[in-house]
């Protein structure tokens, strides 16, 4: 028998507006994006092939490998974000734990006071820890007084001084995403483990922990990808001797108005942050293979 | 352990208070579970049975109290060393574990050798009929494997206490019909002191070799489940377990009084001011040849009959005022035919063994 088939032709129609109308609303921020974004970075990947005569050439890269002072550089902005990276966690992450334990109305002022740096000028929070670091800062001025130690140390203009900017300012983006692992976990699993036999550290280290792993890796990675680009805490409290790809960059046009150079640099921490994300997301999937993801 | 009956052990809970604020979640609450017994917590939320089971587990610390599992007091035993076997309302299964990591987890706490953990993680699957799941993963498991599971995990390292709360909630209701008996099964073979913690009075009576009603943290009484049905202690629990209704009755010399004419009865009322007498609907009988020799009769007209497919429910209004009778018939015999219509004038029976007198105090 011949199914009835009415109203195809209209429901159709309704269907391909839907997606037309979706299409829509999407559009404006895709043309942002190709406008903003893929266009100069296609324009900066053409630079980076373009030598000093102006003609096509590799001689931009070939410098980065010749050159030791690159190499250094490289090593340091990857130094800087592995520390930063690695202090963010262990400040972090137990912080994120008392938090996630509070009720719920402390626990949302804990986490708005964290987010506080987040509505200051980044600039005026570099500047602010120049302030308190530096030789006669508050810091030395108090930890004298105290009789912590007797001469000024030096705490600021060196990779000390870097880090402590560069994790403060870094440390909202590893809390947020491991305290939303560590709120999505039933608190039911802890007390199970605990029924079971599970001491309180043999129960968060077996249950908990590998539960927040997907949060905690999630925000290392941010961190980390953020501290590779950075530039104006490290160029601000390093004074000089902590020197990352991004002020690199900044000299090469500033000082030699090397377009080309610049660009090179850009295009190797460009591809450098795609890597470590594609390598990332292969085990952010494992991970939810194995269960341990939401 | 497929085979082998655990070794039981007695629940005794003496005095055991739990305030929050001025809320008396557990009010001097004292309860002695027999060694190898099914006893139900049943109350409403809100009553107390779940911070009962929470005591038992170790996971709320009341005020005062004591708590022993056989001769040991266990009441500042941390969770993690009572030894008893639990199941979660949301299952609380790890996630990041197989279903053989969930029911391993236990035995490598406490620290049996590999090939054992895998022979005994097989058998406790295959006891809760989950043989050969062992590499699924939990979020490829249904509601009720999940359960099973939960289950397996709780009982693989050979507890002498097993709680449960609320385990079957979340199952829909053929589910958990199936495995209200599966887990009465279980409870047989395995023999452990099992306390059961639900707000389905059906599930408690079904399951329970005893069942304690809570309310306002206090248990308003103890008792089998036939006895819990026949004999309620008070009004709450009469209310809470079937449906009844209630009717103030009048004492009058040795004769208790009912709508002005003595009621007969089998069993001696309870020495009570407040005495009340209590008709379960299904235990009201229609009588179409008029009252019955030897049972109390009662003239009403029918305001309300609903159809239910298995059963009949009739809402009758006494003649003498004195409020509404609810009888639930079955459908069968006569009954299928023609049902008493709206209006119609009727006699009711109740017989004597049926006729219940109760505490009417709500307390």
């Amino acid at each position: 028998m011949q199914a009835v088939r009415i109203n195809e032709a209209g429901l159709a129609r309704d269907e391909w507006f839907e997606r037309l109308k979706l299409f829509g609303l999407g559009s404006p921020a895709m043309l942002l994006i190709l406008i903003i974004l893929v266009v100069p970075v296609g324009w900066l990947f053409y630079v980076s092939f373009i030598g000093a005569d102006g003609t096509f050439s590799l001689e931009n890269y070939e410098r980065m490998l010749k050159r030791k002072s690159y190499a250094r550089i490289f090593q340091t902005t990857f130094e800087v974000s592995f520390l930063t990276t690695g202090l963010c966690i262990l400040i972090g992450y137990p912080l994120a734990y008392f938090i996630s334990g509070l009720p719920n109305r402390i626990a949302n002022l804990c986490l708005i006071t964290v987010l506080l740096p987040f509505w200051t000028s980044l600039l005026v929070r570099t500047y602010a820890w120049l302030v308190l670091l530096q030789k006669r800062g508050l810091v030395n001025e108090w930890a004298m007084s105290l009789g912590l130690w007797d001469e000024p140390i030096k705490i600021v203009h060196n990779m000390t001084g870097t880090l402590i900017g560069m994790v403060h300012i870094m440390l909202p983006f590893l809390i947020l995403p491991v305290y939303g692992a560590m709120r999505a976990i039933d608190r039911d699993l802890m007390k199970a483990a605990s029924n079971l036999g599970a001491s309180p550290r043999r129960a968060f280290w077996t249950v908990f922990f590998p539960l927040t792993l997907p949060g905690l890796f999630a925000g290392s990675l941010m961190v980390f990808i953020l501290c590779l680009g950075f530039f104006v805490t490290p160029a601000v409290l390093g004074g000089g001797k902590v020197i990352m790809v991004s002020m690199k960059i900044v000299s090469n046009i500033e000082l030699f108005v090397n377009w080309g150079a610049a660009s090179a640099l850009g295009v190797v921490l460009l591809v450098a942050t795609v890597a470590i994300l594609w390598v990332a997301s292969r085990f952010l999937n494992l991970e939810r293979m194995t269960g341990g993801g939401h | 352990m497929s085979n082998r009956t655990i070794d039981a052990l007695p629940i005794s809970v003496r005095n055991v208070t739990k305030t929050y604020g001025p809320v008396h979640a557990l009010n001097d609450v004292s309860l002695e579970v027999r060694s190898g017994e099914f006893l139900t917590l049943l109350g409403p939320s809100g009553s107390g049975k779940t911070t009962l089971l929470m005591v038992l587990a170790g996971f709320t610390r009341p005020d005062c109290g004591s708590l022993k599992f056989g001769d040991r007091e266990v009441i500042r035993t941390p969770p993690h060393l009572r030894d008893v076997g639990m199941t979660f309302q949301s299952y609380a299964l790890f996630p990041h574990m197989t279903v053989a990591g969930n029911v391993a987890y236990p035995l490598k706490l406490r620290k049996v050798p590999k090939a054992e953990i895998t022979e005994r993680v097989e058998a406790a699957l295959e006891t809760v009929q989950l043989g050969g799941f062992g590499d699924r993963r939990i979020d490829q498991l249904s509601g009720g494997q999940r359960q099973r599971v939960a289950v397996a995990r709780a009982i693989v390292f050979e507890p002498r206490i097993l709680l449960m709360d609320e385990p079957l909630s979340a199952l829909d209701k053929k589910l958990r019909d199936q495995m209200q008996i599966e887990l009465r099964h279980l409870h047989e073979k395995l023999g452990m002191t099992t306390v059961y913690v639900t707000h389905d009075q059906r599930e408690a009576l079904t399951m329970s070799d005893r069942i304690a009603v809570v309310n306002h943290g206090r248990i308003m009484q103890l008792a089998t489940p036939r006895d819990l049905y026949d004999r309620p202690a008070n009004r709450f629990v009469a209310d809470f377990i079937g449906e009844s209704t209630f009717f103030p009755v009048s004492r009058s010399g040795s004769d208790i009084l009912f709508d002005g004419s003595p009621l007969l009865y089998d069993v001696p009322p309870p020495d009570t001011k407040n005495l009340m007498l209590m008709v379960r609907p299904e235990r009201v009988i229609l009588s179409p040849e008029g009252p019955r020799e030897g049972t109390n009769n009662f003239t009403a007209r029918a305001t309300d009959v609903v159809y239910q497919g298995d059963s009949f429910l009739l809402h009758a209004a006494l003649a003498s005022g004195a409020g509404q009778i609810v009888l639930r018939g079955a459908m069968r015999g006569a009954n299928v035919m023609t049902l008493p219509n709206v209006g119609d004038a009727l006699t009711l029976s109740l017989a004597p063994e049926d006729t219940v007198l109760i505490d009417g105090s709500d307390k």
